[in-house]
């Protein structure tokens, strides 16, 4: 059974990829008027980046149209409305997402589609460069307009997805743990047991001490969580492709998790630290009790910035590389095609460092936050200690 | 920055998906795994624990085997010792006897040889007696006719008794 599955998934991601090859190459040839812009879905491995390169050239060399690299990458990273898979000639080929709006009238809740790219009104709202924003009853731009937006954005699916993926597979896994009670794991059962075995052993052990169990089941969830977001985000099309572990207010959920943690758990020696600094002289506290209250809301901070900074720059160089080729190929279509084999072999280098980092920085954010449990739940004896 | 400045949107339905996720995960997936793997641990540490338990009871039990095995070596050589002890005084207490047999046997017929010969002894006296007077009878028979040969013959028969 087992491997009669791989080999269904051996033959399907290529046919996968062919198809998409074909369905871009077919559209392009007939079609000849002028794609809106070269937004490339940051296919990393597959091949027909590449292949269209020369098609694609010889329509902005048409058109003289100007690719604007920079408002391409910032467009991918940042959220949007609605998930953009790819561009056919001038039709935009997205999946609509939800949107849902709160304001004093109530809650509105309505397709994104609906807005249609920013030329449709709906409920006194219009979607402005990707952002949402109320109008006045003559159409201009309220700017003091008080509405909240709990929109199902690109970000929130992606996320929607890659929480299902994880549910799926820890629930498969916990499932085999019941069934083969003590018997030695195997196959993903075993990848995934390796993980949790090296977060118990090597982070929460040796930085939280005996108490460790308490604070597992989060760190697993965090490291799982952030893990598989990272990866999903390096996957070039749908599901994958948003930035959700690069996304400030992704992190920012996650780092106060462990702040408010930290600060549930922390006892007395800890407050002591930070209220009291012990074997100082009084007249220093003045100076070191807000030194230290900084330094309890610096921690998360610095959590919340190193995941969001890390996964959105991987993204920044890995569209990069690949907005490159349309820079040199708008100059010369053959120096775009050259330009073409470095971009990728410099993006699957990149790709393989960003599976790396992928891993790295949910193991950093995992690391730290255990670190700061330890340091909260610490028994110090003042007299050893200073 | 529009990049740093964090939705509304995503920081709600993070908040809510990250908790409930947290939840279920701690619930249904973490708690069972981190049992079962622990407990599995617990298992192989006690069948490892139960294998060096096992050496060391063969081990035990090899040194008494050896020990008995040593014992009862002792013991076989002391049976032969004993064996060997006992077939050597058996032997030589079998020689002795013998030789005591032999003894009283040459002693009883020295003494019968002794009888017989006194015997005989006794026996030839008497006949050379029986015939020395028959003998002497028919001498005398013949001899004592003649006076003077009478007193010869006693004379002679006198002096020789004399000197007997």
């Amino acid at each position: 059974m087992r491997s009669n599955k791989k080999k269904i998934i051996s033959i399907l991601i290529p046919s996968f990829l062919l198809f998409f090859y074909v369905a871009f190459a077919g559209v392009k040839m007939a079609n000849a008027s002028t794609p809106d812009h070269a937004e490339s879905n940051h296919d990393t491995t597959s091949h027909h980046d590449v292949s269209n390169l020369a098609e694609q050239n010889t329509h902005v060399e048409q058109t003289e149209e100007k690719i604007d690299a920079g408002k391409l990458i910032m467009e991918h990273i940042a959220d949007a409305y609605d998930w953009h898979i790819a561009t056919i000639g001038h039709t935009h080929l997205s999946i609509p997402l939800p949107v849902i709006l709160k304001d004093v009238k109530g809650f509105h809740i309505f397709l994104s589609s609906k807005f249609e790219h920013g030329h449709a009104t709906i409920h006194g709202y219009k979607l402005e460069h990707g952002k949402i924003v109320a109008l006045n009853s003559d159409g201009s731009i309220n700017e003091h307009a008080e509405f909240m937006d709990f929109s199902i954005t690109k970000n929130v699916a992606s996320m929607f997805i890659a929480v299902a993926f994880l549910l799926w597979i820890m629930f498969s896994v916990a499932g085999h743990y019941k069934r083969n009670n003590n018997k030695a794991p195997k196959g993903l059962h075993n990848a995934i047991e390796t993980l949790i075995i090296f977060i118990r052993d090597e982070v929460a052990k040796p930085s939280i001490g005996h108490k460790y169990e308490k604070f597992m089941p989060f760190l697993l969830t965090l490291f799982f969580f952030i893990f598989i977001n990272n990866l999903f985000g390096l996957v070039p099309f749908f599901p994958g492709g948003a930035n959700v572990t690069g996304n400030i207010a992704v992190t920012l959920v996650l780092a106060m998790f462990t702040f408010i943690i930290t600060t549930i758990n922390g006892n007395k020696s800890y407050w002591g630290h930070i209220f009291a600094p012990p074997g100082v002289p009084k007249a220093l506290w003045i100076l070191l009790i807000p030194i230290e209250i900084i330094g309890m809301f610096n921690k998360p901070i610095v959590l919340m910035i190193r995941l969001f900074a890390n996964i959105t720059a991987g993204h920044i160089i890995l569209l990069g590389f690949f907005s490159l080729i349309f820079i040199f190929g708008a100059a010369n279509q053959y120096l775009g095609l050259g330009v073409s084999v470095l971009s990728v072999a410099f993006t699957t280098f990149m790709s393989f460092l960003e599976l790396l980092v992928a891993f790295l920085q949910a193991y950093v954010f995992t690391l730290l936050s255990s670190l700061y449990f330890g340091s909260a739940i610490e028994e110090h004896h003042h007299n050893d200690s200073h | 920055m529009e990049l740093i400045k964090p939705g509304l949107g995503l920081l709600f339905w993070m908040t809510v998906t990250f908790s409930i996720v947290l939840w279920l995960l701690s619930k249904y997936a973490w708690k069972p795994i981190l049992k079962s793997i622990r407990e599995r641990e617990d298992s192989i540490n006690n069948a490892l624990n139960a294998a060096d338990d096992a050496r060391k009871q063969m081990d035990a039990l090899k040194s008494d085997n050896e020990k008995l095995l040593a014992e009862a070596r002792k013991e076989r050589d002391r049976l032969l010792k004993e064996a060997s002890e006992m077939k050597d005084s058996i032997i030589a207490q079998a020689k002795k006897s013998a030789d005591d047999e032999a003894r009283r046997l040459i002693a009883n017929a020295n003494d019968a040889i002794e009888k017989a010969k006194l015997n005989a002894m006794n026996e030839l006296k008497s006949q050379v007696a029986v015939l020395s007077v028959d003998m002497a009878e028919k001498i005398l028979r013949k001899k004592m006719d003649d006076r003077n040969q009478q007193e010869a013959f006693v004379n002679e028969n006198l002096k020789s008794i004399t000197l007997n």
